[in-house]
């Protein structure tokens, strides 16, 4: 059936429009955390595409497994996390195959990554250049362009005065400007991915901002890819071209931003969106989504979600409702994904 | 720099005073007449008469201690009539080996504690944590003292190679005489910082700056060395001069085992000749070494992070 | 931290074995048990005088008649170490009961009125601090005169700063709890406050840090015993034992090792206690 050769995946996901290959590649993604003889599973069967110069957002509240699928990728995880299966390609190599060796050869200059908290994420007793260059680590390069691809890096994130506070320690820079110093670390080797782990949550509302502004000018003018993981939707529609929603470590709807956004095909994200603020300008109440969500070691059978969704029936107390295309590359792993827009109207 | 080292200075001008007094009370808890006690029980009547005098016995207390400390500044700690010599000599001739001994021991302490910290930290529940574990439980109960008879009878008797009395008359000397020694101190020491060295090395592994080194793609043993061995130092700084009391009890019991002609062995040679003024100068200078120990951390704490740094400029 | 969970109003009571007590506390008990049940009974069972000399028995190694040899004067390192168990236990307790004991007191009574007199017993304790703990109860020694009861004493006059700064610590927070200001509202005297509701709260950490002062202490007394300024000779004090013995290190090394070997072990019980006594009481670190 599949010409491109690859696995069969059980029917969940198909490839949204198979015919560029992407950057990035995930399919199957399974990662499952031992918890004192006990094995949970944080991620299963993830599958999405990253397209070259795209940013991709990867939503879900806490919990829900999306700085687990993003540090899988670079295989950046706790040590009681296992892999169980799946395959990531990117730029043609299969990387769950690859030797730590490999691995690191990989971090850093080709997939580039942002963490969440500045202030946490920089060493405190390096300078801001220091912890720039180790990024470049390459013996071919001699002092002085190394200093200059350094400051290279440090003005294409808009660090003022980069001469200056190329000697900065952290503390001594405010959150946005240690912000920035950490995306000029993901980027100072020019990688073709770039891995953002919620860099916004941290910082301040007009601060967050910026740093959205520059991930989008950087894209544009270096055609970086971009994984971008968040809670929030709003910083989604801002930013990113297509989405994938996360729940309790599988994902539920996934395709282009601007139609997803304008016809949920999942009672998830619909209560996302409406649980988003939209100024004084919108009608619609502030609706959140009732409940919590599931913990680890006991995910309702059935759909996930079920427990939670104002428009269950009984049949999605039975089967996990599998990832099929709702039109075209947007998917959704509802069964009611069809009359979803008349029962949100209604 | 300069202003931050005044600051800390001043700060310890009270507690010195606080040292002061009581080693100044001390000998005077002794019943019956100071001087005579300072003097020892073969003392002439005449030179009882001179030392009431020059001590200010016949005033006030207060007058007393400020003689004290008016002969203090001067340098002079008073006169051992068992050595018939200025204490203020002995204590320098006997201060540079138990110096010697002290950083030794130091030494020794962070090459053995800090890997095995770190080796414990780097995977919890490995056989090398149950070892660190282990060894902090069972290691806190070694008496010191033992463990350097001990080790006498192994490398002095069973297989002898090493020396195990005395100072030695070099530099090289020192270095294999205080071997032993410096050894036994460690030892007793490493299980009272394990614990915490360990808790300080897995809080830095878990920072996020390790996680930025790992996705900046550097090796394992990069990661270690510029990012978690510089931050895990300070607070290792830290634990160990919380111990240094510790440290220099450990040093007076392996000195006396060791026959070492330090501090330690003078003070118990001294109790035994009851040399009053000695014993009194040895625990003043004990008391100042603690207080100058901690102010040399401070410092060395401030060199190392660069947010103290900041503050101090 | 337990005391900050408890929502309001009642006194935060400990209940024993709520949970399983964790091994290390178990077998670091019967450890203990054992070692004070040969201090008690031992002595009475194998009632020979541990400091009579038999010259014509002098340094024989372990054999079935001397399971542990004799020294230099002929007598039984065995029966030495068995009636030395009581001395060196007696140490153990008396190092840290009047520390304890004014410890939490000062420190109590300086958390909990505050003021002058918190700031008085503090300097206090920064001058005493400022010490190796050590150097000056030898230095203390020196001036009382050698001898377990002087050690004491000077044990007693330097140990109890540890503590006070503990309680004194633990009933700053105290004082503030829901329990304490109901009981002020209801209009109970300072001492039944004191006594009924706050000791019972601040004496906790004490008590973990008692069960490893209290191998500290063994050490101190041993060691002192050892330099002469503890336990005098014959005692069969253990480290009296080890310093007899190290002049005969090269001809009779078991009149010193066996002893410290004992002390290791005696250590290791109250090590073992106080390890699991801390899991067991302090449970959410775990978690």
């Amino acid at each position: 059936m599949s010409v491109t050769g690859q696995q069969a995946t059980g029917g969940e996901a198909r490839t949204p429009g198979a015919t560029a290959p992407g950057v990035l590649s995930v399919r199957d993604l399974s990662v499952s955390y031992r918890r004192g003889g006990r094995t949970l599973g944080v991620v299963n069967g993830v599958s999405f595409e990253v397209q070259p110069g795209e940013i991709f957002g990867l939503v879900g509240e806490s919990g829900s497994g999306k700085s687990t699928v993003i540090r899988s990728l670079i295989k950046l995880l706790p040590a009681n996390a296992v892999i169980e299966g799946g395959d990531v390609t990117f730029a043609g190599r299969s990387l769950l195959a690859l030797r730590e060796r490999e691995m690191q050869a990989i971090r850093g200059r080709d997939i580039g990554m942002v963490f969440q908290d500045p202030l946490n994420s920089l060493n405190p007793v390096m300078t801001a250049g220091e912890q720039i260059g180790e990024t470049l680590r390459g013996a071919d390069d001699s002092g002085r362009s190394r200093r200059e691809r350094i400051l290279a890096a440090m003005r294409l994130v808009h660090i003022p005065e980069p001469d200056r506070l190329y000697n900065a320690y952290p503390h001594e820079l405010s959150g946005g400007l240690r912000q920035r110093v950490a995306i000029a670390i993901a980027l100072v080797a020019s990688p073709k991915l770039l891995l953002a782990d919620e860099p916004t949550t941290a910082l301040d509302v007009t601060i967050q901002d910026q740093i959205l502004k520059l991930l989008i000018e950087l894209r544009g003018r270096l055609g970086t890819s971009v994984i971008l993981v968040t809670h929030d939707l709003g910083i989604v529609a801002q930013t990113c071209q297509k989405v994938a929603v996360l729940y309790a470590g599988r994902i539920v709807e996934s395709g282009p931003v601007e139609r997803i956004f304008a016809r949920p095909a999942h009672p998830y994200t619909a209560g996302l969106l409406q649980s988003i603020p939209r100024g004084p300008a919108s009608e619609g109440r502030l609706k959140g989504i009732g409940g919590t969500p599931p913990s680890l070691d006991s995910i309702p059978a059935g759909c996930p979600f079920h427990p939670r969704c104002r428009f269950a029936i009984a049949a999605c107390r039975e089967n996990r409702p599998p990832l099929v295309s709702h039109e075209g590359s947007h998917l959704s792993a509802c069964i009611r994904h069809g009359e979803l827009t008349e029962l949100l109207r209604g | 720099m300069g202003a931050f080292l005044l600051r800390r200075i001043a700060l310890l001008v009270p507690v010195v005073i606080g040292i002061t007094l009581a080693v100044f009370f001390l000998i005077r808890l002794i019943p019956g007449d100071p001087a005579r006690t300072l003097l020892g029980i073969h003392a002439t009547p005449e030179l009882i008469a001179q030392v009431r005098h020059t001590l200010g016995l016949d005033r006030s207390v207060g007058i007393q201690y400020l003689i004290f400390m008016k002969s203090l500044v001067q340098g002079d700690l008073g006169h051992s009539y068992f050595f018939s010599s200025p204490v203020s000599s002995l204590v320098l001739a006997r201060l540079p080996p138990t110096l010697f001994l002290l950083a030794y021991a130091t030494a020794l302490t962070v090459l053995i504690a800090f890997p095995a910290a770190i080796l414990a930290a780097l995977r919890p529940n490995s056989i090398w944590d149950q070892a660190v574990r282990i060894a902090s439980i069972f290691g806190i109960g070694l008496p010191g003292y033992w463990l350097g008879v001990v080790l006498v009878y192994a490398f002095a008797i069973a297989l002898p190679i090493l020396p195990v009395a005395g100072y030695g008359e070099n530099l090289g000397e020192h270095f294999t005489f205080l071997l032993l020694p410096a050894l036994t101190i460690a030892v007793s020491l490493v299980p009272l910082v394990l614990r915490a060295l360990r808790a300080s090395v897995m809080e830095t592994l878990r920072a996020g700056y390790v996680d930025t080194a790992r996705a900046k793609g550097l090796a394992p043993r990069l990661v270690l060395r510029r990012h978690v061995v510089r931050n895990a130092l300070m607070p290792a700084i830290t634990v160990l001069a919380l111990n240094i009391g510790y440290l220099i009890g450990g040093t007076v019991i392996i000195e006396n085992v060791f026959a070492i002609p330090g501090l330690g062995s003078l003070m118990i040679i001294s109790i035994g000749t009851r040399d009053y003024p000695t014993i009194q100068a040895i625990t003043l200078v004990f008391a100042v070494l603690v207080v100058l120990i901690n102010l040399a951390t401070d410092l060395v704490y401030a060199a190392l992070d660069p947010r103290l740094r900041a503050e101090i400029r | 931290m337990t005391a900050a969970a408890v929502p309001s109003g009642k006194r935060p009571r400990r209940r024993f074995f709520r949970r399983r007590p964790p091994r290390t506390l178990l077998i670091g008990g019967l450890m203990i048990v054992f070692w004070v049940v040969l201090a008690i009974f031992g002595p009475l069972i194998w009632n020979a005088d541990p400091t009579a000399l038999h010259l014509d028995a002098s340094l024989l190694p372990p054999s079935l008649d001397h399971p542990f040899g004799t020294d230099n004067l002929g007598r039984d390192v065995l029966l030495r170490i068995i009636h030395g168990a009581a001395i060196d236990l007696q140490i153990g307790l008396f190092t840290v009961l009047p520390a304890l004991t004014i410890g939490s007191i000062v420190g109590g009574l300086a958390g909990y009125y505050g003021s002058l007199a918190d700031l008085a017993v503090m300097r206090l304790v920064d001058i005493v601090v400022a010490f190796p703990f050590f150097v000056l109860v030898i230095a203390i020694i020196a001036v009382l005169g050698p001898g377990l009861i002087n050690m004491y004493i000077a044990v007693g006059l330097v140990g109890w700063v540890s503590y006070a700064r503990v309680v004194r610590a633990e009933m700053m927070v105290a004082k503030q709890m829901d329990y304490t200001r109901a009981a002020r509202v209801l209009g109970f005297s300072d001492a039944r406050i004191l006594i009924r509701h706050l000791l019972p709260n601040v004496i906790v950490q004490a008590l973990i840090y008692s069960t490893s002062d209290f191998i500290l202490g063994i050490l101190l007394g041993s060691s002192l015993g050892f330099l002469g300024l503890g336990a005098q000779p014959p005692a069969p004090e253990w480290g009296v034992m080890i310093a007899e013995g190290y002049s005969f290190l090269a001809r009779a090394p078991w009149i010193s090792a066996l002893p410290g070997l004992v002390i290791v072990a005696l250590a290791a019980a109250f090590s073992l206690f106080g390890d699991g006594l801390a899991d067991y009481l302090r449970p959410e670190i775990d978690n």
